[in-house]
């Protein structure tokens, strides 16, 4: 019961923080998540980018799916309440304060200075995070010479081209990843791959 | 308002915000227009202005887009129990369809089929996460100190330096140079 708690406790304290220090939508979030999950051994950087697809296919928004999954997984409902409640919790205290003084807050030279350091900090995080995950994604087992004898590393390269392609053509992210989950499927019984 | 008004206000913006959660994929900006045509056109809330006011909050304020409309809205159309009534209903769909997701995934993790459809989607979310990427990319401003920002947190995080701090020091740096471009500029009046 006492261990349950706890774990709520750590739970609510992380995502609180993960909430408080996101800076626009999307997944400006997602450095964030990377750095605390993956420390905390909640999830594998695979786990995580299985989700990120899990996300794009349901309704709402990225954050809560995260900390209703990992909440889930770590400790049930409860554990999905108290992460919930800690990644909502900042953004809901912020603009009930900022809705009482907008004005003030939109003249304001310190929030200006800082978003303006803040937005260039968010494009380099999510390049660093692209380039992490690029590597999970194609070098599951490390980079190592005998990883480029691998099909997968191939196969892989060819689905990510080929939905990059459409992705900027501005296909739709489930679509996309509807048809990656069924090249995925036909290739991996096709080749018989080790996945 | 009486007591009887403020409630019902309440709980139509609850039902209100439980649809735009439960019908907008992706999150985001993509829950904008479902917001404005909910809350502007259809139930006369709040205006377009409102709206924009949203967005230039939202983008300097924490947290997800949707949590800070939702409670902006919420607390402009009926205080904080409309704030409150608002977030409640944005956060509950998500909410649920996950812990029921989360219950099923680790159930059919293991399937040879669902493993293979999983290597396919690792490699198209890697398309869309590139994708995002450069949508941030061409909205950052275009200036020496912001390039300088970016690739150096690019390089701080691929370092694997705390997340926080680099975020914390982004802001002071931002807060800094914009101020001394300030007195520049009122020591070249």
């Amino acid at each position: 019961m006492i261990e349950l708690l706890l774990k709520c406790l750590e739970l609510f304290v992380t995502f609180f923080k993960i909430g408080l220090f996101t800076f626009g939508g999307g997944y400006a979030m997602l450095p964030l998540i990377q750095q605390e999950v993956l420390n905390k051994e909640w999830a594998t950087q695979a786990e995580l980018i299985n989700f990120i697809a899990v996300s794009e296919s349901t309704p709402g928004p990225f954050a809560i799916n995260m900390s209703t999954y990992i909440g889930t997984e770590q400790a049930g409902f409860l554990g999905a309440f108290f992460a919930t409640l800690g990644v909502v919790l900042p953004s809901f205290i912020i603009i009930l304060i900022v809705a009482k003084c907008y004005e003030k807050f939109q003249s304001s030279k310190i929030v200006k200075g800082c978003m303006s350091g803040l937005k260039p900090c968010v494009v380099g995080l999510i390049g660093a995070a692209v380039v992490s995950i690029a590597t999970t994604v194609l070098f599951p087992s490390g980079i190592t010479l005998s990883a480029f004898s691998e099909v997968n590393i191939y196969i892989s390269l060819a689905i990510f081209a080929l939905m990059a392609v459409l992705a900027f053509k501005k296909v739709h992210p489930i679509l996309i990843i509807c048809m990656s989950a069924a090249i995925g499927i036909a290739v991996g019984y096709g080749l018989n791959l080790k996945v | 308002m009486t007591k009887r008004e403020k409630l019902k206000r309440c709980l139509s913006l609850f039902l209100t915000f439980l649809k735009i959660g439960g019908f907008t994929f992706g999150g985001g900006y993509a829950m904008i227009p479902l917001i404005q045509k909910e809350v502007v056109d259809n139930k006369k809330w709040v205006t377009d202005d409102d709206i924009l006011e949203i967005i230039a909050i939202a983008e300097s304020t924490p947290g997800p887009i949707a949590i800070n409309s939702a409670t902006f809205i919420g607390y402009k159309t009926c205080g904080f129990f409309g704030s409150f009534f608002a977030t409640l209903g944005v956060v509950l769909p998500s909410f649920v369809i996950i812990m029921v997701i989360a219950f099923l995934l680790s159930g059919f993790a293991e399937i040879t089929a669902v493993k293979y459809a999983f290597f396919g989607i690792r490699a198209g979310v890697l398309a869309l996460l590139l994708k995002s990427f450069w949508g941030m990319f061409k909205k950052c401003p275009k200036n020496a100190v912001a390039y300088s920002v970016a690739a150096a947190a690019f390089v701080a995080s691929i370092l694997s330096l705390n997340t926080l701090i680099i975020i914390i020091s982004a802001a002071v740096i931002g807060l800094v140079s914009s101020f001394i471009a300030l007195k520049r500029e009122a020591q070249q009046k």
